[in-house]
């Protein structure tokens, strides 16, 4: 079962739309804005054909390289902003816990810790 | 993780048996479903991808007081070797544990049971009884909201309050008793004169309290911070909330990385 198609490429590579199956704006819109930050991208927009139906269909033009390969880079992207919210979001959750720790600590001398979100 | 069948042995209860199982689909159950597989209808029943809990109570007078009368979830016990029902005509239960589940390291000081344990599932009379065994299994909040490790989770903009003239003394005084919230302080300067100042801009709720009397909207502007975002996440209790955002962030990678396959 193919979970993607690029349709009408074959005469212009610069503009395609990819077909998506199991897919919705989890990913489409995700993607839809990281493409838009490309200066390559001319156009770049996505469409649920049917809400009964998990397909997201997004539409790319390009001012000249392959559609395709925009499209890759920009999951390349996207996955390497997730790598670095994870990474930051780590740290950040263990400096709060140490800082809540020693908080406890001197909680003795009436010195509170704020409160992060 | 939570109850997706039940056998019902015996239920002479005034809920019927489907409003029952209904009820204990929804009780969020304390374990990580990261230590399970999922379950397809044509698996078989294991440790790895099945919990069992049995309910088995009756309600009986004694001594005047009536025993059992509300079923609570903390009534529903832990199986770790799996289903103790017989399948009819065979000497095979309803599950195909091959060990125990508390052999399991993470389960093992970890008992499973109900997050909460004051939940009501049903209500009984005297010569009433419930006897069942749910099984639990591995699901995706997409199919049924039951399955889904978050109760709320929201996000805003961190607001930003500013100040675009010097707001002294009265109509300082008036600025910080007109915000519910409390955002604004007072600043003492030299001479008794005081200042506002803006000090928790976070606890802004944006209700607008600040800009609503005469003239104040030229004095004070509410905006929102562009690319700063305040995630609140509130866990069902299976993943404390640190652990959602990280997941959640995994199978957006998950997503990209399927794709990226795809494509080449």
């Amino acid at each position: 079962m193919a979970s993607m198609m690029e349709l009408g490429s074959e005469e212009d590579p610069c503009a395609s739309t990819f077909s998506l199956v199991d897919e919705d704006h989890t990913l489409a819109n995700s993607l839809r804005y990281i493409l838009n930050r490309d200066p390559r991208v001319e156009f770049c927009g996505y469409s649920i054909p049917h809400p009964s139906e998990n397909r997201v269909n997004i539409r790319i033009q390009t001012t000249g390289d392959p559609a395709k390969d925009v499209l890759k880079d920009a999951l390349q992207d996207l996955m390497v902003m997730c790598q670095h919210i994870r990474k930051t979001f780590t740290n950040a959750v263990d400096q709060h816990k140490v800082a809540k720790r020693q908080g406890e600590v001197s909680m003795k001398s009436g010195i509170t810790e704020p409160s992060t979100e | 993780m939570a109850i997706e069948k039940v056998f019902v042995a015996n239920n002479t209860s005034v809920i019927q048996e489907e409003v029952l199982a209904h009820r204990l689909g929804l009780v969020p159950l304390k374990v990580d479903p990261r230590l399970f597989e999922y379950k397809s209808e044509s698996d078989l029943a294991n440790e790895k991808n099945t919990i069992v809990l049995k309910l088995d109570v009756v309600c009986s007078r004694q001594d005047g007081r009536i025993k059992n009368a509300t079923v609570k979830s903390e009534q529903l016990q832990w199986l770790p070797n799996g289903s103790e029902y017989q399948i009819e005509k065979t000497s095979k239960t309803y599950t195909s544990f091959s060990c125990s589940q508390e052999t399991l390291p993470a389960l093992k000081d970890n008992p499973i049971a109900s997050r909460y344990p004051d939940i009501i599932l049903a209500k009984l009379r005297p010569g009433q009884c419930i006897e069942l065994e749910a099984h639990a299994v591995k699901g995706m909040g997409k199919t049924h909201a039951k399955w889904s490790p978050v109760a709320t989770a929201r996000y805003r903009m961190l607001p930003e309050v500013a100040l675009l003239e010097n707001i002294r003394d009265s109509l300082a005084e008036e600025l910080v008793e007109k915000c519910p919230v409390n955002v604004f302080d007072i600043e003492d300067l030299s001479r008794g004169r005081k200042k506002a100042v803006v000090a928790r801009p976070r606890d802004c709720t944006l209700c607008r309290e600040c800009v609503l009397g005469d003239g104040w909207d030229k004095r004070v502007q509410i905006r929102r911070v562009k690319e700063h975002f305040i995630f609140s996440v509130e866990s069902t209790g299976a993943l404390p909330p640190d652990v959602l955002f990280l997941e959640s962030v995994k199978i957006l990678e998950e997503k990209c990385q399927r794709l990226l396959v795809e494509l080449s």
